[in-house]
This record gives structure tokens, sequence and C-alpha cells, in this order.
């Protein structure tokens, strides 16, 4: 029962193709392709100081009123103000402090949970229903709800925080444990383990550096949540020290706080990183 | 002794294996060839007790295959290697499941590394690895688990012409120095002829045994054994029998 291919029909006398002129390969903006450094040098330098110098410019020329826009010496003298004050150092510590416990009990629920979702069919089919419906809830809806349970303490904050992050950070660390191989686990169990050891010994270890990158995108959340739940009420923190500096049309000191803010969230990411970098090294 | 008895292995309306009956002795090299969709693979993963037959049995040494387990060391394709674990924790793998003290661990382990050529890599990770080392790692890391039966589903489909040259004459020599029984699917049927003491064909559609032949050349064999007659008549025969199973391109 071999079947040999028939002689097939000759192709028909079709005129050739056009052809097209070959294009010419771009040097700065080729697809994927890196990029000499000196375009890499003065492409990141105009990214950081184009937006600047139009700030210092703007502020000089006078064209914006000052409670509109300050100045960047006003700015640096606001912070410097506050760092002195020390309100700043107390602020950043209870603003901090939330996403340390809000964000960090969101981790500790997100993680074992992604870790089942991902790992486990039952897992997936018993949770992502209702968390995946969650997601889409606001968490800044439920700051009325909170406050209603749970009082306008610290509680309905660090609440808020874990709203915020807990779902998103679990339906990510899903993803990343089901991109664990299915041969991995399959060569484990030939090897002797058992299903316990091949969480512990391959699905985790596996998983590690993708999880440290999803904490790393959702501290981000985090910060945004923080500011939010400082809003509301509270006496320390920089979202209050934003909403107070509103009352008094301080807007330098808000551009100061907002500084702060994104010098600290960069810290934060630079560190996971890095950590990720260092568990990451096989990748 | 690797027994199957009438194993039969459905996909819903698909058959994949229909009815194989194998009998494999201890310490046998047995090489499984057929066409591509003759069931080669799936039968490899019954036999690592991956998946379970839908009838019939397999018996290892008489006892049931309901899973997998250390008795039946699998080496896939692709290797598999643990990538977060450098060379020598990969192959130490399964020992660290076992109550062994460090140094019966790493005695074991130095053994493998050096038997597969891997001692000096024992710290390297596997993306430092190229795709040769990175299989020789794999078969390590079942071996260290002192299996009845190696099982290697196209460990060598990947790799160029000489590292395929070399892998072959590594695994004939872990052959004869440890003994263990080889079952091993390809669909190079000269690297079947070469290694296997026997050589099963597989028939698609459904997959079934379509023969069954036993290789009559000299056990001493290496690469100048591929030139000989009773090789290339060898060889012949059983493309002509996995030819003659395999559905061509019909015009």
């Amino acid at each position: 029962m071999t079947t040999v291919v028939d002689t097939p029909p000759a192709r028909p006398d079709w005129p050739a193709l056009p052809r097209r002129k070959p294009a010419r390969r771009a040097k700065v903006w080729a697809i994927r392709a890196p990029i000499p450094r000196p375009a890499r040098v003065a492409l990141i330098a105009c990214s950081v100081l184009v937006p600047l110098v139009a700030w210092v410019a703007v502020s000089a020329a006078g064209a914006v009123p000052e409670q509109f826009l300050p100045s960047p010496q006003a700015v640096w003298a606001a912070g410097l103000d506050m760092s002195r004050a020390g309100t700043l150092a107390t602020d950043i510590w209870a603003s901090l402090q939330r996403i340390l416990i809000g964000f960090g009990l969101a981790i500790v629920v997100s993680v074992p949970l992604g870790l089942l979702m991902g790992g486990f069919r039952a897992g997936q089919a018993l949770f992502e229903p209702v968390v995946g419906l969650l997601r889409y809830l606001p968490a800044s809806a439920f700051i009325p709800l909170l406050t209603i349970w749970l009082g306008i303490g610290e509680p309905s904050k660090v609440m808020l925080l874990f709203i915020g992050t807990v779902f998103f950070n679990t339906l990510m660390t899903a993803d990343v444990v089901r991109q664990v191989p299915t041969a991995l686990v399959d060569v484990s169990y030939t090897l002797g383990a058992r299903r316990g050891e091949v969480v512990r010994k391959v699905v985790v270890p596996h998983a590690l550096p993708g999880m440290i990158d999803c904490v790393r995108v959702n501290a981000a959340a985090a910060w945004n949540f923080v500011v939010v739940a400082e809003l509301i009420n509270s006496e320390e923190g920089l979202g209050y020290r934003i909403a107070r500096s509103q009352r008094f049309l301080a807007s330098d000191r808000i551009f100061a706080i907002l500084v702060v803010i994104a010098v600290i969230g960069l810290a934060i990411d630079i560190v996971l990183r890095l950590l990720r970098d260092r568990i990451g090294r096989w990748v | 002794m690797l027994s199957l008895s009438s194993v039969s292995r459905r996909y819903g309306a698909f058959t994949a294996l229909s009815d194989i009956s194998l009998d494999v002795p201890d310490g046998q090299f047995l090489c499984l060839v057929g066409a591509s969709g003759s069931g080669k693979s799936t039968l490899l993963s019954l036999l690592a007790g991956l998946s379970m037959p839908t009838s019939g049995t397999i018996l290892l040494d008489e006892s049931p295959v309901v899973g997998p387990g250390p008795d039946r060391g699998l080496v896939f394709q692709s290797g598999a290697v643990y990538p977060f674990r450098t060379v020598e924790r990969n192959v130490g793998f399964g020992l660290e499941l076992l109550d062994l003290s460090r140094a019966e661990r790493r005695r074991r382990v130095d053994w493998y590394l050096a038997e597969t050529g891997l001692t000096g890599l024992r710290r390297q990770l596997p993306k430092q690895l190229s795709g040769g080392q990175r299989q020789r790692v794999a078969i390590a890391r079942a071996l260290a688990c002192e299996p009845s039966v190696l099982l290697l589903d196209e460990p060598f489909g990947a790799l160029d012409v000489q590292t395929k040259e070399d892998m072959q004459l590594l695994i004939r020599r872990i052959w004869q120095d440890t003994g263990t029984t080889v079952v091993m699917v390809t669909h190079d049927v000269e690297e079947a002829v070469f290694l296997g003491q026997r050589v099963v064909v597989l028939a698609c559609d459904p997959g079934r045994v379509a023969a069954d032949l036993t290789v009559n050349l000299p056990a001493d064999r290496d690469l100048s054994s591929k030139r000989l007659p009773e090789f290339l008549a060898l060889r012949a025969q059983v493309e002509d029998q996995v030819r003659a199973f395999h559905h061509g391109i019909s015009a």
C-alpha cells in the first residue's frame, strides 16, 4: 500500500513574478534589533531631558501661574522644607507601612492561590471564575463599603490595598505557573518524585523568577492604591500630604511628593529586578 | 522482564495503539521504529506509566505498571532537564528524594557524570550546554535512579549527525556497562539497526506491531559496522517494512 506521488502536472507557463526592490534596512528603528550605543544614549537622554527642559522653560517664561505649575526650584525647596520638618520621613514611613501590610498580605494570599490555580486544573476550575470576576471590580469602589465595614482607621486602608492587588497578582502568578513545561513535571514523576515534591522542587523553582516579576508589576499598583486610600482620611502618609497641600494651593509640595513617590517606586522596581535576576540566573 | 499483553490505547474514536503484545527480556536493547503516527511515543508513555492503556496489561517483573516511577527511567527528545539546576543537581534529582547520605549521593552522581562525560561540566547550568550535552544530562539523571528499564523517546532526533553518532556510541557503552534494559523509540532506521538487538516496526492506523526483527550483528559494533553488507541488508529490510505501512502523499 505504498503510495508514491504520481508525476505532478507541469507548472503552467505563468508570467514571471514581479520582484520588489529590496528595502533599505533601518539602523535605529529596526524591529527588535540592537541599536548603536550612541543612539541608545541619545534616546535615553532625550527621554529624561526633554520633559525636564520643557518644565524649566515653561515655568521660567512665566507662561503658567506658579500655583498650577511650580518651578523646579520651588519644588526642590518645598521638598527640602518637608524633609527638614521631618514630615516627609514620617509620611513615607506611614505609606510604606501600609504597603508592607496590605500588599504583603496580598502576596501571602495570592502566591499559594496562584500556585493552586496554575498548577492544578481543579484549582483553576474552583477559583478562576470568581477571581476573574472580582478582578473587574474597581478597588476604589470598595472604599465606601470598607468604611462601613472597618471604619476610617488603618484596617480599611490596608484592606483597600489588599483588594486592589490580590486578584491581579493571583491571576498573573497562575499564568506564570502554567508556563512550567509539562515535560518537566512528567519527568519528575519518572524520577520518583511525589506530587508535593514536584510542586516544591520543580514547579515553584521554575516559576519563582516570574512570580517576582508579578510582584514587581503589582507593587506599582500598590503605590496607586495607598495614595487613593490616604486621600480619604488619615493623619499622615504621602497621599494625605497631597490632599492637605491641595487645601493650601501648595502645588510645589504636591509636585515634590509626586517626585518622592516616583523615586521610591523606581527604587522598589530596581531592587525587585535585581532579586529576580539573581534568583533567575538560570533563565 | 517487561511484558505487554494486548495493550490498546484509544483517544475517543481514534485508536493510537491496537493489541500490542511484546516481551522484552532483561538486558535487551529494543528499538521501536515506525512512520509518524504509528504510536511509538504513545507506547513509550504507556511504558513510563504517564498514561494508561485503554485495555491490556503492562507488567514489569510481574507487577503491573500503574504509574510513573524510578524503575522506568525516561528520556525525552527535548531532554526536559531542569533549567534551574546545575548539571550535577539535575543528575542527583532522583537521589535527593531518597534517604541517602551526602557522601553516598555524591559518589553515585560522580560515577554517572563520569560515565556520560559530564564531570567537567558539573557546575554548569543547562542554558550553557549544547543539545548533546543536555541529552547526556537527561540520560545520566534517569540512570542515576538505577531503572530496570531505560525508555528513550527519540533522544537524538534533534542533534546533528556527528553528535548523534557520539551519542549512539555513548548509549551503547552505557547499556553494556549497566546491563539495563533499553527501549528506544526512533524514526532513524539506521540508528535502530545499529543500536538494537531487536527492532520492532510499528504500523499506523491503528498502531500495531508490523514486524519484529532480530539484529544478527556482532555485539562489538562500532561506526564502521554501519557499512557491513549484513547491516545494510537488515537496514533495507526494516526500511521496506516502515515504508510499507506509511501512508504517503496521494496525488
